[in-house]
């Protein structure tokens, strides 16, 4: 599977798009967390606990963003944007969308030709 | 913390909260099904470049939104998650249901217009706080219909 944030892969056209794809995810912490956080807010810094949630939690939305495009048929995701928002104090949600796409090899697709621009499914 | 103690007085509204949201919920979720079933003839997608076959063809901005309230079993859940860690699978559900009905009616209107395809489609989502609590969420999501 392609993932980029690109809406085209230089030598690959697509075939056939398959539509919106997404994942999210919803996470927190446990509350001993929140503490180391909140004192570190005395003095600053990076809060370690908090940069490792994200990081997770994107993983998890990406996966299931992926798991979508997978039971779609695709084999690429192109313009793919994450975005984060609070819903409550301590728990963050990670969202991730793209559009599903079959591609192919430019050099390779005679058969095809045309069938480029179909609407998507 | 305090948050989850003053939860855990109000035990008959999470009781009515789990009971009365689990119902809601799950008519919200079959209604989509239905809907996003009747609307699959309608393609998504959030590519910027409209093909050069479509460019000819007149194209409009389409919206759609929808604020979803938490209930009281949904906000104590993730109270205690909030204890452990974790994943928040009530605000997950919460999460992904405003969506599917953002973009469901962004479609129903793209559909009405006699559009057969969004492009370039953008979600934004948005907390509507409560005085203690998120008092729900609201999706707004947007794009560029594509006449047939």
């Amino acid at each position: 599977m392609i993932v980029v944030n690109t809406e085209f892969i230089p030598g690959k056209r697509i075939r056939e798009i398959k539509g919106l794809v997404q994942g999210n995810t919803v996470r927190a912490k446990h509350v001993g967390r929140d503490i180391v956080a909140g004192l570190k807010n005395i003095v600053g810094g990076e809060l370690k606990g908090y940069t490792e949630l994200l990081v997770e939690s994107r993983r998890e939305a990406l996966v299931r963003m992926l798991g979508q495009a997978e039971e779609l048929g695709a084999n690429a995701v192109l313009n793919v944007r994450f975005a984060t928002s609070s819903i409550t104090s301590g728990a963050a949600e990670l969202y991730v969308y793209g559009t599903a796409v079959v591609v192919e090899d430019e050099a390779v697709s005679p058969a095809s030709e045309g069938k480029i621009a179909a609407e998507p499914v | 913390m305090g948050n989850v103690l003053i939860q855990l007085i109000s035990v008959p509204l999470i009781f009515i909260g789990f009971v009365t949201g689990k119902v809601i919920e799950l008519r919200h979720l079959r209604r989509l099904a239905l809907r996003e079933a009747a609307l699959r003839d309608v393609g998504i997608c959030n590519l910027r470049k409209i093909p050069v076959e479509l460019s000819e063809r007149e194209s409009f901005l389409v919206t759609g939104s929808a604020v979803i309230a938490t209930d009281h079993f949904k906000v104590f859940a993730a109270g205690l998650r909030g204890l452990f860690g974790g994943e928040m699978k009530t605000y997950r559900s919460l999460m992904s249901r405003a969506r599917r009905e953002a973009v469901v009616r962004m479609l129903e209107q793209a559909r009405q217009l006699n559009a057969g395809s969004v492009w370039n489609v953008r979600l934004e989502t948005s907390t509507i706080q409560g005085k203690r609590r998120p008092g729900g969420i609201e999706v707004f999501v947007y794009g560029t219909a594509v006449k047939r």
